[in-house]
């Protein structure tokens, strides 16, 4: 075997290693941020799209402005909530 | 002979292992697809759904799997001689538990990462999902009060470890709260968590603590007659009984306080804690092996056993479960990992490298207690800890933490300490085990109050008091607790029915592609054969021994052996003759 695959494979077992130790205990960690992250938004959407689910709430009309910048997180939203396609009637992502 | 040999033939049988045979399981059987499209893919959705690079899932996997079952186990299977134990270890994790598990995440994973519960209906049959939820909450209840009386009897040895175990909560309360409220990350304030908890470990030498006895028994009529008529040794043992109890009822207390507080104020950074600390006992026993090389003098099969204790063939197979075949993975694999699996290949490494990992700590676990302790003790030493099978069974872990002292002490740490450490070690591990397992039995009874429509048992609290007091007196209800470690080959038996329910699973849905069948089967066959047959002569043993309780749990256990073999033989007939059909599953 010659040096320089021996560098090679030293260096993919370390950065094995690295990553193994990320999985026990970096991903978790970042995994529960991301989680309550992901609870703190859908808690935003709800009220600014509360509308779009059919329940009537005047906050959508001035979070209009918001959509652009939301658009591709509000279609991550609605297929987390299990919608396949944006809800009818309002705004349209897909 | 040597140690090192033991150790060196048990990991080149792994690697073999590894090489060899899961990749023509990878090949011919499971048949894995690159291009197949995983549900971390499909479904992806940045929470569960993840596609995660094949090592760091790895190390998610194998730290949720491994526990303190794998060292327990071996560490009582000993007493047959070290052979058998070593031989069912690393068998039974080439041929049966990494089998499992890799079959467990690759089904899941072709089912849309369903859990093995949801596709043991949908492959099986309702009745099959029924049988499954029992077996778990039995599962639950065992190993909720094995592993209470496994801290218990090791907070009494080891005095020492009483002031790190409960001073770790309180550090892993601060730890929760710097990473999850603060700015600060998780490295440092784990790094600094286990530097604390080490000065601990070391402090623990100088400040053992002990439980008051604060029952009071009085020595019962078979401590009197063990005594021989020495009152002062039975009012001893009937102390020890007390403090055993206490202990006991402090942790199912702390599991219900646990079980309560969210995971992320202490249980989460506590099991950074301990993750680290495994991996840290792991280093320091193969180093310790290598420098100071100790020989296996425990006998290779011991020819003096002690007469109460049962014959190693069929008991064998049910006191080391984690460490050879545990169903308990298969619950992991198909609950989170089959979610962030990136490509399906990579199921190999991951399921079937996880049991191999768990092998090797059990494989630690053998040599730690019959090189290491069997130094510590000598030969006529070792032959009196294990003189009993009841004294085998609840100072097996007193022999696992002696022998890692020996260890650690060749390579230059004070065995004072090192015992410490490792009883911290065993602890820990225990102790996740079961504060997690009370919080799952918690969601059981939730569960079982939504489907009976009892608002009542729906109540967190009734739900949490329920969990934790039914474990309390099944754990003190065995001899006050000191018969509690012979709740042990019941929990290796539901685990093992998990576990052979799992690899049923995966037969049948091979049989639908029509695949060749029998490198599943005759695994579940064989744990099928040996926990009903380990069962017959348990449950013969706690009737002869008037054990109510024992008898009691020990039926119930052996109805779901039983009907899961019915199940089992049913619906191989059924997929037999659907296969004769013209369809077939596209797979």
């Amino acid at each position: 075997m010659t040096r320089r695959r021996i560098g090679r494979r030293v260096r993919e077992a370390l950065r094995a290693a690295r990553d193994i130790y990320e999985g026990v205990f970096i991903a978790p960690y970042r995994a529960e941020l991301f989680r309550e992250y992901l609870r703190r938004r859908d808690q935003f959407f709800l009220i600014a799209f509360a509308d779009l689910l059919g329940a009537p709430h005047p906050i959508g009309f001035y979070t209009l402005e918001l959509y652009p910048h939301l658009i591709e997180e509000f279609h991550q939203w609605h297929r987390r909530l299990g919608v396949e396609h944006a809800p009818e009637g309002g705004f349209r992502c897909c | 002979m040597s140690s090192v040999t033991l150790l060196v033939i048990g990991l080149t049988a792994f690697l073999l292992g590894y090489l060899v045979y899961s990749r023509y399981l990878a090949r011919r059987i499971y048949r894995l697809d690159p291009d197949f499209v995983t549900p971390a893919h499909q479904f992806q959705d940045g929470v569960d759904f993840v596609p995660t690079n094949r090592h760091v899932l790895f190390g998610h996997h194998f730290t949720s799997v491994a526990g303190a079952a794998p060292i327990v186990g071996p560490a009582i299977a000993v007493i047959w001689g070290w052979l058998p134990a070593v031989l069912w270890v690393v068998l039974g994790t080439i041929f049966g538990g990494a089998v499992h598990d890799f079959g467990t995440l690759w089904i899941s994973t072709r089912h849309k990462a369903t859990s093995i519960g949801t596709l043991a209906r949908t492959i099986v049959g309702e009745r099959a999902r029924i049988l499954f939820l029992l077996i778990i909450f039995f599962l639950l209840l065992l190993v909720n009060a094995v592993f209470a009386v496994v801290i218990a009897n090791l907070f009494i040895a080891n005095p020492g470890s009483v002031m790190p175990i409960w001073g770790n909560l309180a550090v892993a309360v601060v730890v929760g709260l710097l990473i999850y409220r603060t700015r600060l990350g998780i490295f440092w304030p784990s790094i600094g968590a286990l530097l604390t908890l080490y000065v601990m470990i070391w402090l623990g030498q100088y400040v053992p603590l002990s439980l008051p006895d604060l029952f009071g028994f009085a020595p019962s009529a078979a401590q009197l007659q063990a005594a021989g008529g020495d009152v002062a040794a039975a009012q001893a043992a009937a102390h020890t009984d007390g403090v055993r109890a206490g202990w006991v009822v402090i942790l199912f207390g702390y599991a219900f306080v646990a079980s309560i507080l969210p995971v992320w104020l202490m249980l989460q950074p506590r099991d950074y804690v301990n993750g680290h600390q495994l991996f840290v006992a792991l280093g320091i026993i193969f180093l310790g092996v290598l420098v100071t090389r100790p020989p296996v003098i425990a006998p290779a099969i011991n020819t003096q056993l002690p007469p109460d204790a049962p014959s190693w063939f069929p008991l064998l197979f049910i006191t080391i479960a984690c460490g050879a075949i545990s169903g308990f993975h298969g619950l992991v694999a198909s609950g989170t990992s089959s979610k962030q699996l990136n490509k399906e290949t990579d199921a190999r490494y991951i399921g079937y490298g996880g049991a191999i990992g768990e092998g090797t700590l059990a494989l630690t676990s053998i040599i730690a207690t019959t090189a290491g302790f069997a130094v510590f003790a000598g030969v006529d030493g070792w032959h009196a800890h294990y003189g009993t099978w009841a004294r085998a069974s609840a100072g097996a872990t007193s022999a696992f933490v002696n022998g890692v002292g020996v260890l650690a002490e060749g390579i230059g740490i004070p065995h004072a300490v090192a015992t410490v450490f490792a009883a911290v070690v065993v602890i820990s591990f225990a102790a996740t085990t079961m504060d997690t397992g009370v919080r799952l039995q918690r969601y059981i009874v939730t569960e079982l109050g939504e489907h009976y429509d009892l608002p009542l048992i729906r109540n967190r609290w009734v739900a949490t008091t329920l969990a934790t007091v039914s474990c309390a007196v099944l754990a003190l209800g065995i001899d006050r607790g000191a018969g509690g470690m012979r709740l042990w080959p019941l929990f290796g038996t539901t685990n093992q029915l998990t576990g052979a329910l799992s690899l049923l699973v995966v037969t049948l849905f091979l049989l639908r592609l029509r695949r060749p069948i029998w490198l599943t089967a005759i695994p579940m066959a064989f744990l099928l054969v040996m926990t009903t047959w380990a069962m017959v002569l348990n449950l013969i043993r706690y009737y002869t021994d008037s054990q109510a309780l024992l008898l009691g749990v020990g039926a119930a256990v052996f109805v779901l052996e039983l009907w899961l073999v019915f199940e089992a033989i049913a619906a191989v007939r059924r997929a037999i003759a659907a296969r004769r059909g013209p369809s077939a599953v596209p797979g």
